[in-house]
């Protein structure tokens, strides 16, 4: 069952993965990145996350997808671009390369180092079917508003700090040259 | 049957999906010219590492690696809304810019 899981999961992560960099329309790779970010849900729910595949559902494809979709269609980019002719001839061989290389070098490090992790933690406690379904929350919240509440109160200036300088960068100033 | 039902998914093929993952996302970066697309390729490798972090956390059995998942999560949907702000404000500019066209600050 769970190698099912985990095969249907994978599949929809590497076909919505080939798609967002292969597909000419950003529309349809903004659709498949959204295949990817559930296949990534998904392999959360399995990994005992589920505080986190809500999040991912919720913000990633809830919000960061729907924020691409919408300066696509501001910008009226969403035509299919001329893929077929490459301007710099080396550049796909390379990046090729490049891409296997980061691949092949990151597995055999995970292979060669598979048994070198060991477990230092206190576990991970796991929803049980009769008791509270929210285990994972309370744990993740103790270790958010616990041990690292100060990078949590950081986030939020971080935040702040992001919207005010979209707004600052996106703004027309008034009285200043036409943009267009 | 009963081979299939003993080849439970370990953490290693969760990092090698995530190496995977990865991997296509750098491609894509290298690769396109479109800076909402190469965005999207970001978001990609973002999403190859938090898989890891989560297949860790599970593996070491410490709750710290979701929670920094969760932080990665609040700094990629910052991360988003600048560049996005950046693009808009280029594009609007150049309509139609690539890559290549937006180069003034090449050494």
């Amino acid at each position: 069952m769970e190698l099912v899981v985990f095969v249907l999961a994978a599949a929809m992560i590497l076909v919505g993965a080939v798609g967002v960099i292969v597909r000419s329309n950003p529309v349809h790779a903004a659709l498949s990145l959204i295949l990817t970010l559930f296949g990534v849900a998904v392999m959360f729910v399995a990994q005992n996350a589920h505080f986190l595949a809500a999040v991912q559902v919720i913000v990633y494809a809830g919000a960061i997808v729907v924020l691409f979709l919408f300066v696509i269609m501001l910008l009226g980019v969403d035509r299919s671009e001329d893929l077929s002719s490459e301007p710099f001839k080396v550049q796909r061989p390379l990046a090729a390369i490049v891409g296997l290389g980061v691949i092949g070098l990151v597995v055999a490090a995970v292979v060669s180092s598979r048994d070198a992790i060991t477990v230092r933690g206190t576990g991970l406690n796991v929803a049980d079917t009769v008791g509270d379904g929210d285990t994972n929350i309370k744990q993740l919240a103790r270790s958010v508003f616990g041990d690292y509440v100060v990078a949590f109160e950081v986030t939020s200036v971080l935040l702040v700090v992001a919207v005010v300088g979209t707004v600052l960068l996106t703004r027309r100033v008034k009285g200043s040259v036409k943009d267009s | 049957m009963s081979l299939l039902a003993a080849a439970t998914p370990t953490t290693t093929w969760y990092l090698i999906l995530a190496a995977v993952l990865f991997g296509i996302g750098a491609v894509g970066v290298l690769v396109r010219r479109n800076p909402l697309v190469m965005f999207m390729c970001i978001e990609l490798m973002l999403n190859a590492v938090n898989l890891s972090f989560v297949a860790l956390a599970k593996k070491m059995g410490d709750i710290g690696g979701q929670t920094t998942v969760f932080f990665v999560m609040v700094v990629a949907a910052a991360e988003v809304v600048v560049g996005l702000g950046i693009i808009v404000s280029i594009m609007r500019r150049r309509p139609g810019a690539t890559a290549d066209d937006i180069s003034a600050l090449k050494g």
